[in-house]
């Protein structure tokens, strides 16, 4: 029983794997001007994507110094601020992105070499 | 009084470098001289459940209501909606200050589970958010509550503490006035030490439970640049919000007016030198049970009411009910005062609070009805809920804010028999301006009442005990007997009395009767007189009459000798005749 469990949820988290390959992300990033550290983010991201999401992302990179109601709706308070709106359940990056293998995990994208 | 503390904090302020800013909290203000340092961050810490959101909150809507100021509230653990709630309950309308743009409640969520540190970063997404917050009502005040919410949140606390120290410095170049929250640690102020970085003001907030009794306290910890009361004061969270009670900080520095009230008892006003007692001055009845302490305090409130002046009575034995039928029963009837709304009963049993709790329950009361005159009745109930030495400190207080406020307060004070009557159980009698003193008297199987003024401070009062009889219509006060080395008081008494009567009018009896005895005898006397005159009249006239018939005699002598020399033609009148004639007419 317990064994039959264990193989059920493999399945369903291999099923995820393929399904997140398929599946569209949308992401925001919201950055302070042009701080090194949004730069570094924006560049960051924007690799990370290029690299694992070619094709199928969709990177909306936000001025909250521009926009500041959207810091109070989106409950930023650090910079840089990731979020993964789809696919749910919503994730939150902060950060410069510059942990590229912890935003791969975050986003549910592992590297294939590690499959 | 209190105005002028006031007015003295708001000079000393003036002349003081540091600007404030009024927080509109009933007492805090007195405390800190002031208010919250202008500018500046304020850290408010304190245990769970103990005030510290509602203190920050109700400095914000005061700000924006009384001052003009409008306010941001940046919430970490409750949002917007929780809060209007629970500030609803002290009477603060949040959502209708949120429309008038008057407050803007800002809610921070942070969930540690959903957030990935991903490299270096900062809180700028705070600040752009408190920045935009602050720029849309032009804010002058701020609450963070609490901003320990991102140390659970947010993991890299190197980061965190950099940035908290960026944002005190930020607030205070923004020039608002802050207020931070922060969850008391062990051993330290805050869990994670904020008062490192904010490091004006520091107020701590305290809620102790001592013999279930539960008491808030707060205390300035300490105060940049500014002079601050430095006690623990007691506070309470009402229905109105916020009130601290700063007693301690009360100086004796109230008036001292010539004016007098009535007592309400004539004859006790003619033993106060002919005026009863000062206005404003605390005034101590002691005695044992059933002396009749609170009908003196009824008579004292009756004629307060019937002047027009407010009076607050504080009851903790008997309903307020109770006290106005058992007034009726000796001719006084307060319920009409009651009705006009002059008097106010506050009848709690003391066991009800704490010590502190009634003290400030007491300077609410007093600020929102403004009584002239005050009852506490009686002031020894409070022993139960604390020592000796806490319910001294407590009424010294107590009277001390009630003289300030120009009060003239009355309070009982109940004796136990056998204990010294010229003592009172909380040792309070030195804070007393007037003390009367109602005793039992116990003699010859009877039972009366005596009162004696036993000081009076600043005026010429009566020494002499009076008898104190309650009546269908009120006190009345006799003079006692005395005379003779005793005081009788009630039955001896009129005994005594009708006993002098009869021996003074035996007294006056005896002196008619020697009166009369003394008239007999000078009427005897003059009756004897006459009649030894009567008997020398008598004899006189017997004597002339026997001088008559000898001058008779003689002449006719004289005559018949005369004839007969005549007869016989001697000479012979060289003498006889003229010697004869001339005594006779002497006579």
């Amino acid at each position: 029983m317990a064994k039959k469990k264990s193989e059920d949820s493999t399945r369903e988290f291999e099923q995820a794997i393929k399904k997140s390959e398929k599946e569209t992300y949308l992401l925001k990033l919201y950055v302070t001007g042009l701080t090194p550290a949004s730069t570094r983010a924006i560049a960051n991201i924007k690799k990370i994507c290029e690299e694992h999401l070619k094709g199928r992302y969709e990177l909306d990179v936000i001025d909250i110094y521009q926009q500041p109601v959207l810091a109070k709706g989106e409950q930023i308070i650090a910079a840089p601020t990731l979020i993964r709106k789809l696919p749910l359940p919503l994730r939150k990056f902060i950060g410069d992105m510059s942990n590229t293998e912890r935003i791969l995990l975050g986003l549910d994208l592992r590297p294939k070499k590690n499959k | 009084m209190p105005e002028k503390t006031k007015s003295d904090a708001k000079k000393r302020v003036r002349t003081s470098l540091l600007s404030k800013v009024p927080t509109g909290i009933q007492g805090l203000d007195e405390i800190t001289q002031g208010g919250l340092p202008k500018g500046r961050p304020t850290l408010v810490c304190g245990s769970a459940g103990c005030g510290k959101t509602l203190l920050a909150m109700e400095f914000l809507v005061r700000g924006a209501v009384q001052f003009n100021e409008p306010g941001v509230f940046i919430a970490f653990e409750e949002n917007a909606e929780e809060l209007t709630n629970n500030v609803a309950s002290l009477g603060f309308d949040l959502e209708d200050l949120v429309k008038k743009k008057k407050i803007v409640v800002d809610y921070v969520y942070i969930e540690r589970s959903e957030i990935e540190e991903t490299g270096e970063y900062d809180l700028e997404g705070l600040f752009i958010r408190l920045d935009h917050a602050i720029k849309s009502v032009g804010a002058k005040r701020v609450v963070i509550d609490t901003i320990e919410a991102l140390f659970s949140g947010l993991p890299n606390h190197n980061i965190l503490r950099a940035e908290l120290r960026r944002l005190f410095r930020w607030l205070k170049e923004k020039g608002v006035t802050a207020v931070i929250t922060g969850e008391k640690g062990e051993g330290t102020l805050t869990r994670h030490g904020l008062e490192e970085y904010v490091a004006d003001c520091v107020i701590m907030l305290d809620h102790r439970v001592t013999e279930q009794i539960s008491t808030r306290r707060l205390r300035v910890v300490k105060y940049r640049g500014s002079l601050h009361g430095t006690n623990e004061y007691p506070f309470l969270i009402d229905e109105t919000g916020f009130s601290v009670l700063p007693i301690t900080s009360v100086g004796l520095n109230h008036k001292a007016t010539e004016e007098r009230v009535p007592s309400g008892i004539p004859r006790l006003d003619a033993m106060l030198s002919g005026k009863g007692y000062y206005r404003g001055s605390s005034i101590l009845v002691s005695g044992t049970a059933g002396t009749g302490k609170t009908t003196i305090a009824v008579h004292l409130i009756n004629e307060a009411c019937r002047r027009g002046e407010r009076c607050l009575y504080m009851a903790s034995e008997e309903s307020a009910n109770q006290i106005i039928r058992n007034a009726r029963s000796i001719g006084i009837d307060l319920a009409p005062w009651v009705k006009k709304g002059l008097l106010h009963f506050n009848v709690a049993r003391p066991t009800y609070s704490g010590l502190e709790m009634h003290l400030v329950t007491v300077n609410k009361l007093v600020k929102e009805f403004r009584p002239t005159v005050a009852v506490i009745d009686p002031i020894t109930g409070l022993t139960n809920i604390g020592s000796v030495e806490e319910v001294k400190a407590m009424l010294m207080r107590l009277i001390d804010m009630l003289k300030n406020s120009g009060i003239t307060a009355l309070c009982t004070s109940l004796t136990h028999g056998g204990e010294n009557l010229e003592q009172t159980e909380v040792a309070v009698t030195s804070l007393m301006d007037t003390w009367l003193l109602v005793r039992d008297i116990e003699y010859n199987g009877e039972r009366t009442r005596g009162l004696y003024v036993l000081k009076s401070r600043g005026m010429a009062h009566s020494n002499q005990i009076r008898e104190f009889l309650i009546t269908d219509k009120g006190i009345d006060l006799t003079d006692v007997y005395i005379g003779r080395g005793m005081v009788l008081t009630g039955a001896a008494r009129k005994r005594q009395e009708m006993k002098e009567d009869a021996e003074a009018a035996a007294r006056k009896e005896e002196l008619e009767r020697v009166k009369r005895e003394l008239e007999r005898k000078r009427l005897l006397m003059e009756a004897k007189i006459n009649e030894i005159r009567a008997q020398y009249e008598s004899a006189e006239e017997e004597l002339l009459a026997g001088v008559k018939a000898h001058e008779l005699m003689e002449k006719a002598l004289t005559f018949d000798r005369g004839v007969i020399a005549g007869m016989r033609k001697a000479d012979a009148s060289k003498q006889g005749p003229k010697d004869g004639r001339d005594s006779g007419g002497k006579r």
